[in-house]
């Protein structure tokens, strides 16, 4: 099976800064690929460069079978990109806007498919209303459903669901797993960690250089990190003293509890040693979470956001 | 080429909704070219008459009030004020209650009589030379009229003589000066200058502004669709804006058109396409409406000043006619009064058409050259 995403070595300098560091990625078809890191860290940047937005200033590979830049205009035809932005028109009705997008991809049975469309988002009554009058949560869902009208074989989402209620949320990553059951391929970037664990695999990227790739269970698995959970009355509050000590990457309160991770078993439990003589606290191993891995990566890389 | 068409379409079709609720916009598109027909065709005259002038006349003979009656018989002069000493006129046109003062001596019959060179003075407040020059070059024929028909009979002698050349003055094309006549015709230069550059230049850095442009470039579809998707729009706007104007010319202004309206129709056709390949030009540059709306400025005052529409062209110096015939509105101004003025066929305009072809050339090479298909 040839992959949907193949590329090798993308860069993208402005100026003297490096957006994207010489990534790889390989996306299979039909997989939805969790696309995380740092504000800043080149995720919006490497999407650009595989629809076709941006051109790399090094590396090569293949989008949908179809060579980066020579293919570019047949990527366009066979991906959906959502920007970001809410980029729909908002001065154009919810209706309108999907008939553009529909022209512009010169689908045949327009007027049905946007039928069917405004259907299955539930906007068929609202469809004469002006885009920019919808709230956050209603945009990203029209927003999808404008990018998935001619029926893509790619879904590049940026951020689909940032400011968006945990409802509104559900339900598009509903839809998102619904259209990849369809054999759709999906490459999704997000900075929640519920959302990276809805997804087939991740990749993690920082400061545009790839950092880990594969399931949520093999990231956690390769980070090699562990981690204990503190719980009793006061334990929260443990977690300023331990922040800083040597063996520790993370100690973080979640409501009354303690989480504390770090790399190294003996260190991290020579860490946690002086406090736990404390009353009333339980200490127990646990294992590290998504998010204990990304912190843990963060600061292994040195910050190049300053060099530019 | 079925793809294109529908792309094209379905850019027009987006372009018109997004109008049509721009309520704003769309009133200053057809609000503005009335205006300035208003304020240009009614309000403006490089030909002003009945000016006010003070009358200083130590003589009341019969002679000077013929010779008062001739100037008042220019239209240019009113009376305004009889005064009876220099130092009062003087503070008249020093505050600018009059605009000329006509002095007559007290000996001025005497001298007439006695074959003596006499005088009339004239005093203008020339600070504005359009206001005062047709009016001070209508005194001396007024003045030679009056005599004539006053030195008669015994005085028959004294009346000037004609020279041994006679000049024959003919102002062909606008045979009164009718400042209408010169500037209806150049406010379609202006208006389809002013709006068709800046709309077009705001309609691609809103799509920039707003972050559609990201999506729109993410669709299948070719930067020259998207170019002419946007500017077709315009065109026919202007088309409308032309035809306002030269309904009113003709209805309100009494403006000919002499000349063919297929004519200028398509030269007018050509100029509006001009102007939307500058504007498109100018929204790839500028990075946001502000800036688009500031570019079109900077280029319409030159297009004012220096295309020969307020001022003459053949007035300024060299350096500046440059730059003007570098201006599309130059060339156009010239065919609209030839074609409505003249009767100008196509052989006469054919220079200025093919200068108005070449920048479209040049312009619209620029703008394919500098639209961005990706967000580099």
């Amino acid at each position: 099976m040839t992959p949907a995403i193949a590329v090798r070595g993308l860069v993208k300098r402005y100026g003297r800064r490096t957006v994207v560091d010489n990534v790889d990625l390989t996306v299979m078809p039909g997989r939805v690929c969790g696309f995380l890191g740092p504000n800043g860290s080149g995720k919006t940047t490497t999407l650009r460069l595989i629809c076709g937005l941006l051109t790399p200033d090094g590396g090569s590979g293949t989008c949908l079978g179809e060579d980066l830049i020579a293919g570019r205009a047949a990527i366009k035809r066979q991906t959906g990109y959502m920007t970001q932005k809410f980029g729909l028109y908002e001065d154009l009705s919810i209706r309108e806007n999907l008939e553009f997008a529909g022209d512009v991809h010169g689908i045949a049975d327009l007027r049905a498919r946007v039928d069917a469309a405004l259907d299955r988002l539930g906007l068929a009554a609202r469809q004469h209303q002006l885009a920019g009058a919808l709230s956050g949560g209603w945009k990203q869902r029209l927003a999808l459903a404008a990018c998935v009208l001619h029926a893509p074989r790619l879904l590049l989402l940026d951020e689909p669901t940032a400011g968006v209620d945990p409802k509104a949320r559900r339900d598009f990553w509903d839809e998102i797993h619904a259209l990849a059951a369809t054999g759709i391929t999906v490459l999704v970037s997000t900075h929640y960690m519920d959302e990276a664990e809805r997804c087939h695999e991740i990749a993690y990227i920082a400061y545009g250089k790839l950092l880990a790739r594969g399931s949520a269970a093999e990231v956690i698995a390769a980070s090699g990190l562990v981690a204990w959970v503190a719980t009793g009355e006061g334990a929260d509050r443990l977690a300023i003293r331990l922040r800083d000590a040597p063996g520790v990457t993370a100690a973080a309160a979640f409501g009354a509890s303690l989480h504390v991770c770090g790399p190294d078993q003996a260190a991290l439990a020579a860490a946690i040693a002086p406090l736990r003589g404390a009353p009333g606290i339980v200490w127990q191993e646990a294992p590290a979470t998504l998010e204990d891995v990304f912190i843990h990566l963060m600061r292994q890389v040195p910050d190049n956001a300053g060099q530019g | 080429m079925r793809g294109t068409l529908r792309r094209m379409r379905a850019i027009i079709r987006k372009e018109v909704l997004q109008l049509r609720r721009d309520r704003l916009t769309f009133a200053m598109m057809f609000g503005l070219p009335i205006m300035q027909l208003v304020m240009f065709g009614y309000a403006i005259d490089n030909d002003p008459k009945a000016l006010p002038t003070a009358l200083l006349a130590a003589d009341h003979g019969t002679m000077p009030r013929a010779i008062v009656a001739a100037l008042g018989n220019t239209g240019y002069f009113a009376i305004s004020h009889s005064v009876t000493s220099e130092a009062e006129a003087d503070a008249l046109l020093q505050r600018g209650e009059v605009q000329f003062v006509v002095t007559i001596p007290a000996d001025f019959t005497r001298r007439v009589i006695r074959h003596e060179r006499a005088q009339i003075a004239v005093e203008a407040d020339a600070t504005d030379p359009t206001t005062t020059g047709n009016a001070l070059a209508a005194v001396e024929p007024a003045v030679a009229r009056a005599l004539a028909r006053e030195l008669t009979g015994p005085l028959a002698g004294l009346a000037p003589r004609a020279g041994p050349v006679e000049v024959v003055l003919h102002r062909r094309y606008n045979p009164e000066g009718s400042t209408r006549d010169n500037v209806v015709p150049g406010l379609l230069a202006v208006i389809l200058t002013m709006t068709m550059v800046m709309m077009t230049a705001l309609a691609v850095t809103r799509e920039y502004e707003r972050g559609t442009m990201e999506n729109l470039l993410a669709m299948p579809i070719r930067p020259i669709e998207v170019m002419l998707g946007k500017i077709a729009p315009y065109i026919a706007i202007g088309s409308v804006q032309v035809a306002v104007v030269l309904v009113a010319a003709k209805l309100l202004f009494d403006v000919p058109m002499i000349g063919s309206l297929a004519l200028l129709s398509a030269a007018t056709l050509l100029f509006i396409t001009v102007n939307l390949a500058i504007g498109f030009t100018f929204s790839t540059v500028a990075r946001n409406q502000l800036q688009a709306m500031q570019m079109s400025f900077f280029f319409l005052m030159p297009s004012i000043l220096l295309s020969g529409f307020a001022f003459p062209f053949r007035g300024m110096p060299g350096w500046a006619q440059l730059v003007g015939e570098a201006l599309p509105a130059t060339h156009f101004l010239r065919v609209v009064r030839a074609v409505m003025l003249k009767g100008a066929g196509l052989a006469d305009i054919a220079a200025e058409l093919a200068a108005l072809l070449l920048l479209l050339g040049l312009v619209g090479a620029l703008a394919l050259a500098r639209y961005r298909v990706t967000l580099d």
